[in-house]
């Protein structure tokens, strides 16, 4: 396979958004200064065609992230052998600067339900995602990063904490994290808790991206609000007051803007960078984070 | 129409390709001048949110066996006699399957 | 609760809208968290609909965008998707069509859409260079007859006793008042050569010479066979035809002559 020339591999800690079909042809004609792009894995695994070719001609000029939408880490069944090895051929032809999945499964018997489905806090669960997990990181040669969900029920059988889960899993496989915000949110809201005590609790070394995004409200069955995330809107304010705390403590990091649904022009969503950028950028270099 | 009489030959084989050849002889292997252009984006796109969950999409029952389905059709089909000519349009016996895709697989180059 | 049970009771109940939320969830203020749960029921099934609109946007048009959804909807519980990659999913939709009964009065549906799957096929296939009609004329006239074709990873032909082309073409154009001859049906060539995925209706006899020609037979057998089918079957127009979509991509000679 050819390899064209490249930007370096490391994603710096700036903010970057997530790569739609949508905003190619802006992107290759403006050349924006924006520090990366993230990709759903999923939709850059076909053999060829236009995805490839726009994404080798971004990748010449930018750094990238590859995040996983579809791998099932939190199944009880095993990976997805060809997912894992769509994965490292997408993981060699890009050299990404880093690699994520969530903590979710979306696979079950034959059948693959497109949501990022919830896990139990269990030590089954753990045990189960544990193995995942170092099955993708030997496969990959590469450290993962796993991404926080967003999730709207909890399970009777939990018996540990979203963070004690993540912290676990973390310290078991080496994997960094994936801090989402707008996650923390929606979680923190749905379920009741503050979600400053949650990311004050969260692992922070462990952290080597963040990621923010739109979220939609919608109503409990106890008419309480539920929040959804929804990736259709620009971040909300909260979300970003939650994020500066995060960066204020971290120091900076690579921070990623998620709009998947009623996508903006490219302009919008350039603007929500910048913005993260602004939070960004008042940071001295020297506090630079580096994920462990 | 008489098949023996139409049998190609090499020798006709030859001929029509000189004719094609001789049709088409500048012409390029594929369509050229789209350097700037990497093609239309199609969909089928993985994302890692669905969208505005406050809707009912998920939750209702599905029956299109019974009575409870009451929708029809009324996209551009209507502009191709649907309604006026449905007498037409009697599911014939054959007809599933009546496309065939048909792709191989090729080795790779 | 083994997470195994757990898995397999949330997925019962996402797939059974009438279900309550699953025994395995916590609820709330002593609430079941129905609703809760419902925003996976939802998530999975918009999400999925989503994805079959954007890729059967001309089956969308044709039926209209509700009739089109709640078609959607029974097909996501027929025929759940069965790989990760949202732009595989489909694959199935054309045949769940054609015996779909709301849609009986649009016997050509399924036709459309199988057109519609071969186009997002064609877009992510393998990369393969053509070569050029002249490639022909390096190679011995006298053995030409025995040339094999090796067509682009990206070809799909599709015939159809419907006219599935003028209406694929009518509705993507979104041309309104589009006529379209429903009494003749239509064979179609999906490609996509470069960077664009080209369709186009195939000639009379086209359709038998490109499958022979796919299925391993020699240009002189394709043509033979083309020729026994098709009454004045034009070979040098079809090799022009073939050659100018960019949809052969090598030759190979048989050692033995016709």
């Amino acid at each position: 396979m050819d390899t064209p020339a490249k930007t370096s591999s490391a994603v710096p800690p700036r903010a970057g958004v997530g790569l739609k079909a949508a905003h190619y042809t802006p992107i290759l004609e403006q050349h924006p200064d924006i520090g990366w792009f993230e990709i759903h894995a999923e939709n850059y695994m076909g053999a060829g065609g236009p995805p490839h070719r726009y994404l080798e001609a971004i990748r010449r000029d930018y750094p990238l992230s590859l995040h996983g939408v579809g791998l099932s880490i939190g199944a009880d069944k095993p990976l997805d052998q060809d997912h894992l090895i769509r994965l490292k051929r997408l993981n060699e032809r890009y050299q990404p600067g880093l690699f994520s999945e969530h903590l979710a499964w979306s696979t079950h018997d034959e059948f693959f339900f497109n949501d990022l489905l919830p896990v139990p806090y269990t030590q089954e669960a753990l045990a189960r995602c544990a193995d995942h997990i170092d099955q993708v990181q030997e496969t990959l040669g590469r450290q993962m990063l796993l991404e926080n969900p967003s999730t709207y029920v909890t399970f009777e059988d939990s018996s540990m904490s979203e963070i004690e889960f993540l912290r676990s899993l973390s310290e078991r496989t080496g994997c960094g994290l994936l801090l989402d915000v707008n996650n923390v949110f929606v979680s923190a809201t749905n379920h009741g808790y503050s979600p400053e005590d949650y990311l004050d609790a969260f692992p922070i070394e462990r952290v080597g991206e963040i990621h923010l995004g739109g979220h939609a409200r919608d109503q409990d069955d106890a008419g309480a609000p539920l929040l959804i995330d929804a990736h259709d809107r620009a971040v909300a304010d909260p979300v970003w007051m939650l994020y500066a705390r995060v960066i204020g403590r971290s120091g900076n990091l690579p921070t990623l803007i998620e709009w998947d649904n009623e996508l903006p022009s490219w302009q919008e969503l350039f603007a929500e960078a910048q913005a993260a950028d602004a939070i960004l950028l008042q940071d001295p270099p020297e506090q630079q984070h580096v994920a462990r | 129409m008489s098949a023996k009489t139409k049998v190609m030959t090499s020798t006709m084989v030859a001929g029509a390709v000189a004719v094609a050849l001789s049709a088409s002889i500048s012409a390029p292997a594929a369509a050229a001048g789209k350097e700037k252009c990497y093609g239309i984006s199609l969909a089928g796109q993985n994302d890692c949110a669905a969208g505005p969950g406050t809707t009912c999409a998920g939750t209702s029952t599905i029956d299109y066996q019974g009575n409870a389905w009451t929708l029809v059709p009324k996209g551009d089909c209507v502009k191709y006699g649907v309604e006026s000519q449905e007498a037409k349009f009697e599911l014939p016996g054959e007809r599933q399957g009546s496309l065939e895709a048909l792709k191989r697989d090729l080795p790779t180059g | 609760m083994s997470l195994a049970e757990l898995q397999s009771g949330f997925i019962a109940s996402l797939r059974t809208p009438s279900a309550a939320a699953p025994e395995s969830l916590a609820a709330p203020a002593g609430m079941r968290p129905n609703r809760r749960f419902n925003v996976y029921r939802n998530n999975v099934v918009v999400s999925l609909i989503e994805a079959l609109r954007s890729s059967f946007p001309v089956v969308e048009r044709l039926v209209g965008e509700e009739f089109f959804k709640a078609t959607a909807r029974a097909y996501i519980d027929h025929e759940p998707p069965r790989s990760p990659l949202m732009f595989q999913y489909g694959e199935t939709f054309g045949s769940f069509l054609d015996a779909f009964p709301p849609a009986a009065s649009v016997p050509y549906l399924g036709d459309v859409a199988r057109l519609e799957f071969a186009r997002l096929t064609a877009y992510h296939a393998q990369d393969r260079a053509a070569i050029a009609l002249t490639h022909l004329s390096t190679l011995p006239p006298e053995q030409l007859g025995g040339a094999e074709f090796q067509l682009h990873p990206s070809l799909t032909l599709l015939t159809s006793r419907w006219p599935v082309f003028s209406l694929w073409a009518a509705s993507s154009e979104q041309q309104s008042a589009q006529d379209v001859n429903l009494d003749t049906g239509e064979d179609v060539i999906v490609i996509r050569p470069e960077y664009d995925v080209d369709v186009r209706c195939l000639p009379s006899g086209g359709y038998g010479f490109l499958r022979a020609l796919q299925g391993g037979a020699s240009l002189g057998e394709a043509a033979e066979q083309a020729t026994q089918t098709t009454e004045n079957f034009n070979l040098a127009h079809h090799l022009e035809g073939l050659f100018g979509l960019g949809a052969v991509c090598a030759v190979e000679l048989r050692n033995s002559k016709q």
